[in-house]
């Protein structure tokens, strides 16, 4: 164990941090050519201003203590790391840790994040909270913070996933949330995305725009990692005391890229543990049917922030295809561009078979009901164990619960519930 | 001087303020988007902006995101939008086109590339919604290496900093934004814009053209008399989007359509 203490753990917030390679972003932004500010000038003034004040919020320890607090008493941290044993079985080969996201509070990893930024839009004095969700799950969460916080919150969400999520939309409208309906565009996350975007540039001067993943202009990709990088944190240490090492290999999924940050962060500096960030492969990549712009596209300008992007040959921004909504996304944070581009991150695909088989296997094998999107990620863990050996460690992020998708599956099934 | 610049001189030194029409390139087909043009300097546009259409139009309103979607349904590429730049050049040798748009198509295409044919096809100059100044080097060296102008956007919430390097950035003119939000808008504090622009003389010599949310003769008007001129999208865009692609239409119903930059520009003409 002592020999991992001499690598200072990233995101561990101790003041002295060795200034390396995985130390960004630049003052712009920037992870190597990825990131930055590309938003219309509106906006400009906005982004900085939240810049300046979570970079002074960050360096207060009295604010991560709040946050910590928070963590522990509502969303009810540290989540466990599970050992599931009937899918190693399954599986054959190294040993399935699940990391339980979707025991907190609201079902995901989602609620992480919203913590973090409404203590940030408290701070500000902004009384109107908007977020964009795909799967729900993230306006869940922004739902759920603005309602103990007694903030007034929009949802923007495209009406395509409004069909498929209907249950986590009439939770946010539970929690007294005003669910907009994109009409525009693919009418997915995307969308909804360049809408919150419009709302914001509006209504700039009583908002706060809570995105929901690693994406967005600076400081969102680097605030968003920071707040997701408890799950990291907490598996590292989680995975010293139960085995007295670090994992072989750590998986998550990839939307927009706010779990997987997450959980790789604190392990970016410990070369020994690989790491594999799971695309959503859709009908297969082969069909261009997905949602995987690392594994299948060209990097660009969305969304505030120079990425990895699924675009056509004239820069066209392509509709994306996943069973899962929260996958659904065309873009993905720039971190995530440069470490891919680096190597440091391995970047592959589940197709929405692959998902929808190690969703049943790990409802019926482990009894717990896995997001869509977090399937994603035990679909490729499973195919890697294969390939290990029994005392090697895999680290999986179930990101979340799998309660909103059932509707998604029992049609799938023909079954009407 | 750019032709840009010698426009809005030879305006000023008549006393007059500037009309600038946006309108999106290949909205709603490609073949009409050249007569509209001509339609448009003939009904008193003193510069064009040519939108370039893009599938995430986050800073547009829902009338130029129709616009946008319409012209994409038409195939709108770059390339068809330099052919249309050269089609109008053939019988208007003055009139300034300034292309405005989104940077992924640019980026995808190489800003270089990208900026020769632009000037190849006889366009004027550049305004990316989406680059500000922080992030703009690459794509400014490659424009005035082919002697195009920089257009940036000033906002209301512009602080000092940022207006420093816009000017420092901003040939031709400088786009005000009138209001907070996107295009389409209403603008609702005159006062304020007033006082800005105030401001903005005491830092800049560049002319200001002020947009967003001016959509008929009075609003016009009331922009123009403060600064150097309007620029018009919202409210042209929306009548375009009742032509139909394929159909033809004469000059006559062309210029019927974009009426209302006629009538802005009998306005402010009398200011
Ligand atoms: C459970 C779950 N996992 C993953 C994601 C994907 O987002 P990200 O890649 O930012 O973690 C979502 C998004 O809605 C989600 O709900």
């Amino acid at each position: 164990m002592s020999e991992y203490k001499r690598v200072n753990e990233l995101g561990s917030r101790e003041a002295e941090q060795p200034n390396d390679e995985f130390s960004g972003p630049d003052v712009h932004g920037h992870f190597g050519r990825y990131g930055g500010v590309f938003v219309g000038e509106t906006l400009i003034a906005a982004v900085e201003e939240l810049d300046q004040v979570y970079t002074r919020m960050a360096a207060d320890p009295a604010f991560w203590a709040e946050f910590d607090h928070d963590l522990k008493h509502y969303v009810g941290r540290p989540s466990p790391l599970y050992f599931a044993e009937r899918l190693t079985k399954h599986y054959g080969g190294a040993k399935i840790m699940l990391k339980r996201e979707d025991l907190n509070h609201t079902g995901a990893h989602k609620i992480n994040n919203t913590i973090g930024q409404a203590l940030l839009a408290k701070f500000m004095g902004k009384p109107r909270i908007i977020a964009e969700t795909g799967a729900g799950q993230h306006g869940v969460a922004s739902a759920t913070i603005a309602a103990r916080l007694g903030l007034e919150c929009h949802v923007y969400m495209g009406a395509e996933d409004i069909k498929r999520q209907s249950a986590n939309v009439y939770r946010m409208k539970l929690l007294g949330a005003n669910v907009i309906s994109v009409e525009s565009g693919s009418r997915t996350l995307k969308d909804a995305l360049n809408e919150a975007l419009r709302d914001w540039a509006t209504n700039v001067d009583n908002t706060y725009y809570i995105i929901g993943t690693v994406a967005g202009p600076s400081p969102y990709p680097r605030m968003v990692r920071d707040f997701q990088s408890v799950i990291g944190r907490e598996a590292r240490a989680q995975s010293l005391e139960q085995f007295g090492r670090l994992p072989d290999a750590l998986v998550a999924c990839v939307g927009g890229g706010s779990n997987a940050i997450g959980l790789f962060y604190p392990f970016l500096r410990d070369t020994e543990v690989a790491m594999y960030g799971v695309e959503a492969g859709g009908d297969g990549i082969e069909t261009g049917r997905h949602a995987a712009p690392l594994s299948a596209g060209r990097p660009g300008v969305l969304h505030g922030n120079r990425t990895y992007l699924m675009s056509d040959e004239a820069g066209q921004i392509l509709e994306t295809h996943s069973v899962s909504a929260g996958l659904d996304y065309p873009g993905v944070g720039p971190e995530h561009s440069w470490l891919k581009d680096i190597g440091r991150v391995h970047y592959v695909d589940a197709t929405d078979t692959e998902a929808l088989t190690a969703f049943r296997d790990c409802t019926r094998m482990e009894g717990i009901i896995p997001a869509l999107e977090s399937s994603h990620a035990i679909a490729y863990a499973g195919k890697l164990a294969a390939t290990m050996s029994p005392d090697q460690i895999i680290i999986v992020n179930l990101s979340g619960r799998g309660d909103k998708d059932i509707h998604t599956v029992a049609e799938i099934d023909g079954i009407k519930i | 001087m750019s032709r840009i610049s010698e426009t809005i001189a030879s305006k000023q030194a008549q006393g007059k303020k500037v009309l600038i029409p946006y309108i999106v390139a290949g909205d709603p087909g490609l073949e009409l988007t050249v007569p509209l043009m001509h339609a448009l300097v003939a009904s008193g546009a003193d510069i064009i902006e040519l939108g370039m259409p893009f599938s995430d139009p986050s800073s547009d309103g829902p009338v130029i995101q129709l616009g946008a979607e319409r012209a994409l349904r038409a195939g709108t590429t770059l390339k068809h939008i330099f052919a249309m730049v050269r089609e109008f050049r053939q019988q208007d040798k003055d009139t300034p086109i300034l292309l405005m748009g989104y940077l992924n198509p640019i980026e995808t295409m190489g800003y270089e590339a990208f900026a020769s044919e632009v000037s190849a096809s006889g366009a004027d100059g550049l305004l990316i919604v989406d680059l500000p100044t922080v992030e703009c080097e690459e794509f400014f060296a490659a424009a005035h290496g082919h002697d195009l102008d920089t257009v940036f956007l000033v906002a209301p919430t512009t602080n000092e900093n940022r207006l420093e390097s816009i000017c420092k950035h901003s040939t031709g003119y400088l786009y005000y934004v009138s209001l907070k939000g996107v295009t389409g808008a209403a603008i609702s504090d005159h006062g304020e814009i007033r006082a800005k622009i105030a401001h903005l003389r005491t830092v800049t010599e560049l002319p200001i053209i002020v947009g967003f949310g001016i959509k008929d003769a009075a609003s016009a008007l009331g922009m123009a008399a403060i600064s150097d001129g309007v620029i018009v999208g919202s409210a042209l865009v929306d009548k375009i989007g009742h032509l139909q692609a394929g159909k033809s239409y004469s000059n006559a119903q062309l210029v019927a359509t974009v009426g209302v930059i006629g009538e802005i520009r009998s306005a402010i003409d009398a200011l």
